[in-house]
């Protein structure tokens, strides 16, 4: 059977230079970076290298990335580290409804603490309002915490205006990047971010390796205390064969981008273009050109997600439903709930994300079975037979046009 | 190459080697995932943590994956005071635990907390006594090490243990990096609540490691987010690490139940050839009762510990002064100075740490070119 991964936004295979690479530093440069001698100083070296190469990437200086053990962590690290250090500066915290719970759970955990936060609304497209952000902002705003590229389905928000806000207004910036990172261009300075999360997951490293972009001069707590690896910010023996892998797909995913951007642009399309036509009483949910190259996010009316998931298993498509995180949870993703998206239509929902190893014969066989595995279970759907086409009503609070 | 820094970190085994590369290659999937990549990574999580558990007798549901020992000592010490801090705010460790439990303990005490930091012997170890008469009605946690990483001692974790055991609502974290898999540990008996391990320090990869949380024991989560780990630990699992560990157990532990006896008679060894070739040496520590077998900190007065350190790389021999994460400061490790030892011991010590794969003819080679070493030095000197 052929066998199609279209979940890259859920993690991606490590790629085999990569693999290579990491698995040298396992055995041969195995030291510990915080030795003094050869076998510290070698595995120091890679380190650094890497620092170099996550650096460049995002046009940041080496010395303003701390390695992290993941987008989760760095996320808790960038939100909780600049508001406690900046408390005295005030505790009103500005985000969004769709971000990552990595965001959201800290922030709700903030307000537990006496922060005050605010969730901005979005909009069909699951973007902000800049006049609401702008609107949003106090005296004792401290920090916005925006997401560069949202998970679940794909949409670009206007960082670089956002950032020209903060500026403007003296407030830090800290952007969850963990879904753009190496896949679309990131300019720190000209889009005046002051903290930026990454994970090495998401671009072909290997898993448990991320890393925080803080601006030089920003005053951060730590989440942890210990020895006094990243210069304190983040103790902890130094994952140096992740930290070297994630370094190494970094720079790839620079090399590749302008290419890769293009060529999945077109498979994106093409995949959008043949779902909307070939399956009645589909949607893309958000943007249709201000989203992500490779991702595509689908509500097909009167399918049940999970069974759906299953089916294309069965086919040998791995894809998700929503974020990967919360898809064994039953509620309907509150990304697309934000963005006024009736819970049936969320139910539906399917995402299809592309990377390196997709094909344009992948998205041909995908084309090929989902309107199969579409029209078996809408068959079986008892809501979908009680009425004819034509008399089906528009869901109340969502229309299916967008 | 005679590499004797296995207490900073040790080469990952060539078996869990193939064991990640097998992950890495073949079964990448995101463990939340519901399709069969994702349930592959799911199953391999499962699978190496019950075989974690196992090695612990404890439940499957009792271990939460972190990055590393760091992590597990935070989460531990964090978790516990700041989950429990209603109950009471005072917690007793010692002057010798690593710093990701001592910084750990000094960011609660700019939190409000209370902190009783007991003095240890001249051997580094803990005196139960110590610990039974600094108890007080609000103490809540008492966090001492298994095994000293610089110098070796094993701490009396079974005499404390069942003084604790008394206070019902008083927990015990033991930190076990330098224990785990090297000698025994025996959770249940001795009463301990939360146990911190780490992958690298026995042949497992970097980034990685394991807490052990006594059923029924609530943490306050250092990293929320996804909800993985049952909420405690969020973020997405290192699912290659975390297979790597759990085969790094299985070979130790196995190495561990052959080798173990062994080790204690190679400590020994490179001991008395120490004290045959170097009479000015003195030995750190425990001399050969509750010590680990894989570490032996050592001085010779009158030469700084940096400088033997790099004579010996010269002879191409890794050693370390002190504990690696303090081996680029100039100051004297804290835990030699809670020892009390005079200025000259703790500037001129070092730290040899062996792993299962060192043998007695590596100790030769050690014993030979340090006596080397140490004679040039003291005849320039
Ligand atoms: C937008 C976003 N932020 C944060 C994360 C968390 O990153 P990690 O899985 O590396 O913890 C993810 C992925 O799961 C994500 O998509
Ligand atoms: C006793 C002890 N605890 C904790 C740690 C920290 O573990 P890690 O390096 O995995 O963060 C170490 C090693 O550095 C250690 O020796």
């Amino acid at each position: 059977m052929r066998r199609v991964y279209m979940d890259h936004s859920a993690t991606t295979p490590v790629r085999s230079e990569v693999a290579q690479l990491v698995t040298g530093y396992f055995t041969e440069t195995f030291g510990n970076a915080s030795s003094v001698h050869a076998y510290g100083r070698e595995a120091r070296k890679g380190v650094e290298n890497a620092r170099e190469q996550i650096a460049s990437l995002i046009k940041a200086k080496p010395e303003e990335i701390f390695f992290t053990s993941g987008g989760t962590e760095a996320d808790n690290m960038a939100i909780i580290g600049t508001v406690m250090a900046n408390r005295d500066k005030g505790k009103h915290i500005i985000t969004t409804q769709i971000e990552h719970h990595a965001v959201l759970d800290t922030c709700k955990y903030l307000e537990g603490q006496g922060f005050e936060v605010t969730y901005l609304p979005v909009d069909d497209y699951a973007n902000i309002d800049i006049g609401q952000l702008k609107a949003a902002i106090r005296e004792d705003t401290i920090l916005i915490s925006i997401m560069h590229v949202n998970n679940e389905v794909g949409t670009i928000l206007p960082i670089k205006e956002i950032g020209q806000i903060a500026k403007e207004k003296n407030i830090f910036l800290h952007v969850d990047a963990v879904q753009s990172f190496g896949k679309i261009p990131i300019d720190v300075n000209e889009m005046n971010i002051d903290l930026l999360s990454a994970s090495g997951h998401k671009i072909y490293a290997p898993k448990g390796i991320g890393c925080l972009y803080l601006r030089k001069g920003i005053k951060l707590s730590p989440l942890f205390f210990g020895g006094s690896q990243e210069r304190k910010r983040r103790p902890g023996t130094e994952n140096v064969p992740g930290i070297v892998g994630f370094g190494l797909s970094a720079e790839l995913a620079g090399k590749e981008m302008e290419v890769e951007i293009i060529r999945l642009t077109g498979l994106r399309d093409k995949l959008i273009n043949g779902i909307l036509e070939k399956i009645p009483e589909s949607q893309l949910n958000g943007n249709r050109t201000n989203r992500l190259p490779g991702h595509v996010n689908v509500s097909l009316r009167y399918i049940e997600g999970e069974s759906l998931l299953l089916m294309l298993d069965m086919k040998g498509i791995a894809a998700s439903s929503g974020s990967a995180c919360t898809s064994g949870s039953l509620d309907p993703s509150h990304v697309l709930m934000a963005m006024g998206i009736c819970h049936e239509v969320a139910h539906g929902s399917l995402r299809l994300t592309l990377g390196k190893i997709s094909t344009e014969e992948d998205i041909n066989y995908v084309l090929e079975v989902l309107p199969e595995i579409v029209e078996k279970l809408r068959s079986m759907s008892p809501l979908f037979n009680s009425m004819e086409i034509d008399n089906r009503e528009e869901c109340s609070t969502c229309t299916l046009t967008k | 190459m005679l590499y004797l820094d296995n207490s900073a970190t040790t080469a990952v085994h060539p078996e869990v080697v193939k064991v990640m590369q097998d992950v890495l290659e073949k079964h990448f999937g995101n463990p939340s995932s519901l399709h069969k990549k994702g349930i592959e990574a799911e199953k391999i999580l499962q699978i190496s943590k019950n075989f974690i558990a196992q090695t612990l007798q404890v439940k499957p549901q009792e271990i939460v994956f972190t990055s590393g020992g760091t992590e597990g000592d935070n989460l531990a010490v964090k978790g516990i005071a700041l989950q429990y801090q209603n109950r009471g705010r005072h917690i007793i460790t010692s002057q010798v635990e690593h710093p990701a439990v001592r910084e750990s303990c000094r960011q609660l005490e700019n939190l409000g907390f209370e902190i009783t930091y007991l003095a240890v012997d001249k051997i580094g170890c803990v005196d139960p006594e110590l610990v039974k008469s600094s108890l007080r009605k609000d103490t809540i946690l008492v966090s001492i090490m298994q095994v000293n990483n610089e110098v070796g001692a094993i701490q009396p974790i079974q005499a404390i243990g069942e003084l604790i055991k008394k206070h019902t609502k008083i927990f015990f974290h033991v930190d076990g990096v330098q224990g785990y898999a090297k000698i025994p540990v025996q959770l249940k008996l001795w009463g301990v609540d939360l146990f911190t391990i780490s992958a690298h320090k026995i042949h497992g990869p970097k980034g990685v490691g394991a807490l052990y949380i006594r059923d029924g024991i609530k943490l306050f989560p250092q990293i929320t987010g996804g909800g993985q780990e049952g909420g405690i630990r969020s973020g997405t699992e290192n699912v290659p690490g975390i297979a790597g560990f759990a085969k790094a157990c299985q070979i130790a532990r196995e190495i561990f139940v052959t080798k173990s006896k062994e080790m204690s008679k190679l400590r020994k060894a490179c001991i008395v050839l120490l004290e045959e070739s170097i009479p000015a040496i003195v030995v750190n520590g425990p001399k050969d009762e509750e010590v680990s077998p894989y570490i032996i900190n050592l001085s010779i007065p009158g030469l700084r510990g940096e400088v033997l350190v790099h004579a010996l790389e010269k002879e191409n021999i890794f050693v370390s002064t002190g504990s690696a994460c303090s081996s680029k400061k100039d100051i004297t490790s804290p835990v030699l100075d809670a020892m009390g030892l005079a200025q000259d011991i703790k500037l001129g010590s070092i730290r040899v740490s062996f792993s299962y794969e060192t043998t007695l003819e590596d100790i030769e080679v050690f014993v030979n070119k340090l006596t080397q070493v140490v004679e040039q030095l003291l005849r320039k000197n």
